[in-house]
């Protein structure tokens, strides 16, 4: 293969290692040859979905292993306290785009890579976006992104006499982590187990009661969720419409002060500037060492998958490093009737008799739905109608009366299609409502 | 930048890393020195998750100039200075990470550094090696055990890793247990709190103070009825136990229609039932601390660890009873603010007055050992104190014990692969061999592609001449000794970056003495994404 003029003698010898020569534990259906090579630096198309912790890492292993066309985005500016581990970025660069400084220096120091930054939200994007790329891998800190991402990827499915056609499938690599903890995955859409089918593995999170924040406090956490909740819509100190920034040293300041108020009117001990900032911002210890490891698991998924050098991880690995070196790996399986990738009806079972409100309840506090802020549409009569949306402030004044008709009421009929969306899914969800006779619901 | 503006930006700069090891762990941190002997990309990545949390110092030790290859995997050099001190070059693009970390560099290489002047490596807190032939780590684990400076050995090979850390005696109080029990003695209540619950009675009170009884008062007062039943006896097995529960199901008020109130207090204690039965204990970890000689025969050398172990063990063998000083903390539960404090400092103040006399010990054995009153202080007490059910004492084995076959394991280890060669640890062996195929002929197997063929045999012979030399037969199946072969001792960055991340957490354990370190062999599988740890 001829020099590219980017390149150097000698530069891709240990990758080459894996992707000329065979072995008994390639992938079946890997061939040694230097094409492999070839596709990787000039075809292969990488989304890259975070700039952050695990971003930063993923992007320097990708463009290290020869993948050259990578997207990144990320809707984040860099902050003083990303500098202990998204290396990428110096102290001259907090207030700046994250996609944009971790592309121009992973450009910079690694010739020939070309990666492209997108400083906005993966919701910005459509299905002909995502559509164009090989192979995903997510460095997310959302479960909300994550669902949606995987949403998409669902989407871009094409099925074929109930087969899924393997040209539609894009593989998705995703990883998280927590402190000293973290996990990794390989998603193939249509055939593993999705995001959705697992969604019990992202338990929701709990909040403090409020009768315990208002009138029974006893954890320092209690006194500054008092502060925030209660008092800061209250005394709105910086004047009206002004919401907490948890970036703001003035805001944080103040909360602190309310907090240390209310724990002296108790004897609670604890309330630190440090406690009150976690609580508020909701702030996730992090450092670089489990940002590297969970990273390099993924970017080493990304390369086998592109290249076929070795099978994929199946499916799932978890890790853990507060007592010596702890890492669990094992298949979690598909559920049979995936609200997003099994294709498989979901039933709604209520009476006719129940409120609208009822379902919407249902969807946000049931594991299985888990959803945020559902919408609910449905078709009657021929005309696609709104029955509840609470995303867009006119129309929620326009269809909050709905919430407390029953379903009789608003014309809905055994049988009938309900299209559900929600900021976790790109694509509404298509439910079946069953009247049942007594209060039974799935 | 004045020092209080720095102080306060610096908090900002590592306040994610803080909440996991405090204040004093960065502190430790900010004054260790690190060596590193190669700056390979696994080199490279080990020392860039330590100067990215503001390890104080580090030193590149590496007499090898950059080759093209190198820069191909490794991010910390440049195309432009292949032909360059690769020491040299990784120091300074290392260095931008981090502004607080001070680097250097010895373009040496290390076998002639230590042949030559081995005190160099003795004001290092730790020392990471990677790329190291067996003659040159045999030579510097050997004075780094001498001179109790811990080493940590890394190798990325093909999709395979390992992780090789060697410490001597390693000792750690702040261990962070993901799961810890709580210690509420309910099954031998000090004074104060019996004093306490005593004061509370369940009978006269109305529904608000009846509702927010902390479930741990409730406990007490059942177990005292259930005792008084029982001849003095608590629940004991499964049955009784279900019992106990019905029994403060009871207890639960009910409105004038007879139907039970929703007591959460109520439903948190029986849920508590089976956990706060568990009898106070010494784990057998803090068990054979204090059983061993060093806590037993303390001498002036002694570490302040082993002091306050043996004032600990004093502590429990006298006014303790049996039981290790109170942690003194109790988890939140439904209850009104005032009673929950009055709790929580019922189990303070006990914790308080044991934590002093431990201290009043402390003074005593340090003063019988002719050592400062300053050597341990009351916070160190206090410290040592809360966390005395989560004390770990590590106890590594050498290199030479590794590979002597008088003293190794590797039998042991090959014993357990028999069984199933699914173990991850048959990619140890294969390293050994490979290590042996680069004594034998100067070169790692498969580096070019003509050699990968003709070299299968020749580490197939290497990997039977180093079981044997451990009195093993066994034929470890062909096909790992052609994939070892495949990899031509390729250092892929990801596998290298997995294991710098694995690595510098272990160092920062040794460094801050926080968390707990594995034991003594890691051994990481890209290709399934396994991994284990094992003993050698």
């Amino acid at each position: 293969m001829a020099l590219d003029p980017v390149d150097w003698h000698g530069r891709w010898n240990h990758i080459k290692k894996l992707l000329e020569r065979g072995g008994p534990f390639a992938h079946p259906d890997f061939e040694a040859s230097p094409e492999t090579l070839g596709f990787i630096l000039e075809s292969c198309k990488i989304l890259v979905i975070g700039a952050g912790g695990l971003g930063c890492e993923l992007l320097k292993d990708l463009a290290l292993l020869g993948f050259r066309k990578i997207d990144v985005i990320d809707m984040d500016t860099i902050d003083v306290s990303n500098l202990n581990r998204q290396f990428l970025f110096r102290r001259s660069d907090v207030g700046k785009p994250k996609a944009e400084c971790a592309a121009a220096f992973v450009n910079a120091r690694v010739p020939g890579c070309e990666v492209t930054p997108h400083y906005a939200k993966i919701q910005d994007f459509d299905s002909s976006f995502y559509r164009q790329f090989h192979i995903l891998v997510c460095g997310l800190d959302s479960i909300v992104a994550r669902r949606w991402i995987n949403g998409m990827l669902i989407s871009l499915l094409n099925y074929e006499d109930g087969m899924v056609d393997q040209q539609s499938i894009i593989p998705m690599v995703d990883g998280g982590t927590e402190g000293f903890k973290g996990n990794g995955r390989v998603i193939l859409p249509g055939m593993t187990a999705c995001v959705e089918c697992t969604l019990e593995l992202y338990p929701p999170q709990v909040n403090f009661p409020m009768c315990t924040i208002a009138h029974t406090p006893r954890l320092p956490e209690h006194c500054i969720e008092y502060a925030r909740v209660l008092l800061w819509p209250q005394e709105k100190p910086f004047g009206e419409e002004v919401n907490i920034d948890g970036d703001d040293p003035q805001h944080i300041k103040w909360i602190f002060e309310k907090s240390l108020e209310r724990a002296r009117e108790y004897q609670i001990t604890g309330v630190t500037y440090r406690l009150t900032q976690g609580v508020v911002k909701r702030i996730i210890p992090a450092v670089a060492s489990t940002n590297a490891v969970i990273s390099a698991a993924c970017a080493t998924e990304v390369f086998k998958l592109a290249t076929s050098c070795c099978p994929p991880l199946n499916n799932y690995v978890n890790f853990n490093d507060t007592e010596g070196v702890y890492t669990y790996t094992f298949e979690i399986e598909r559920k049979e009737d995936c609200p997003v990738c099994s294709q498989v009806p979901q039933p709604l079972n209520f009476s006719e008799d129940s409120k609208l409100q009822e379902i919407i309840d249902y969807l946000t506090e049931s594991t299985t739905y888990q959803m945020k802020s559902p919408g609910i549409t449905t078709m009657i009569d021929g005309k696609n109608r709104t029955l509840y949306m609470q995303t867009i402030q006119s129309i929620r004044q326009r269809t909050k009366e709905n919430l407390k008709k029953s379903l009789q009421e608003l014309g809905l009929t055994h049988g009938q299609e309900i299209y559900v969306a929600d900021p976790t899914t790109p694509n509404a969800l298509v439910f079946k409502l069953n009247f049942t006779t007594d209060m039974e619901h799935k | 930048m004045s020092g209080e503006k720095e102080s306060l930006d610096k908090t900002r700069k590592y306040d994610r890393q803080l909440r996991l090891w405090g204040d004093h762990g960065q502190c430790a941190l900010e004054s260790a020195k690190v060596c590193l002997i190669n700056a390979t990309a696994t080199g490279t990545e080990i020392l860039k998750n330590l100067i990215l949390p503001g390890v104080g110092s580090f030193t590149i030790v590496d007499g090898k100039k950059v080759t093209g290859e190198d820069v191909g995997n490794n991010f910390f050099l440049d195309k432009d200075k292949i032909g360059e001190s690769r020491a040299q070059v990784a120091t300074d693009l290392l260095l931008e990470l981090n502004e607080d970390v001070t680097g250097n560099f010895m373009e040496e290489s290390p076998e002639l550094l230590l042949e030559r002047n081995p005190e160099f490596f003795d004001t290092f807190t730790i020392v990471v090696a990677v790329d190291l032939p067996e003659r040159v780590l045999h030579k510097l684990s050997g004075h780094l055990w001498e001179k109790d400076i811990p080493l940590m050995v890394v190798r990325a090979y093909g999709l395979i890793g390992s992780i090789r850390l060697v410490a001597r005696e390693h000792t750690v109080i702040e261990s962070h247990p993901d799961n810890a029990h709580e210690d509420l003695r309910l099954d031998r209540p000090f004074p104060g709190l019996t004093q306490y619950c005593d004061s509370l009675d369940l009978s006269t009170m109305k529904k608000k103070d009846h509702s927010h009884t902390p479930w741990l008062v409730i406990i007490f007062k059942y177990l005292q009825i259930w005792k008084e039943q029982h001849g003095g006896a608590a629940p004991k097995n499964y049955k009784e136990k279900n019992e106990f529960k019905k029994l403060i199901q009871q207890g639960v008020l009910r409105n004038e229609e007879g139907v039970p109130e929703v007591e959460e207090n109520f439903d948190e204690a029986i849920n508590n039932v089976n956990v706060s039965l568990v009898p106070t204990s010494i784990p057998s970890a803090v068990q054979n601390i204090f059983n061993d000689s060093e806590c037993v025969n303390l001498q002036p050398e002694s570490k302040p660890f082993w002091i306050l172990a043996r004032a600990v063990k004093d502590f429990v063998e006298s006014v303790g009873e049996g039981a290790l000083p109170l942690r003194g903390t109790i988890p939140d539960m439904t209850a009104d603010s005032e009673r929950y404090i009055q709790l929580q400092q019922v189990y303070r103040q006990q914790a308080a007055v044991e934590a002093e006399w431990v201290a009043n010990r402390v003074q005593q054995l340090l003063q019988s050992l002719g050592k400062s009153k300053d050597t341990i202080t009351e916070a160190d007490v206090k410290l040592f104190c809360r966390n005395a059910s989560f004390l770990r004492v590590l106890q590594y084995r050498s290199i030479a014990q590794e590979y002597d076959p008088a003293t190794a394991k590797i039998g042991e280890l090959v014993g357990n692969i028999e069984e199933s060669d699914e173990d991850d640890a048959i990619w140890y062996i294969l390293l050994r061999a490979v290590d042996k195929f680069y004594a034998d002929f100067n070169r790692y197997p498969g580096v070019y592609d003509d050699q990968v063929e003709a070299d299968i045999p020749k580490l197939k012979t290497c990997l039977a001449k180093l079981l044997h030399e451990y009195g093993n037969v066994y034929n470890i199946k062909d096909d790992f000794v052609h994939e070892m072969c495949r990899y031509g001792a390729a250092e892929i960055h990801s596998v290298a970056s997995f294991l710098g991340g694995v690595a510098a957490q272990e160092a920062i354990k040794i460094i801050t003495g926080q968390f707990v370190p594995m034991n003594n062999t890691y051994i990481y599988n890209a290709m399934k994404q396994t991994s284990v740890t094992v003993e050698l």
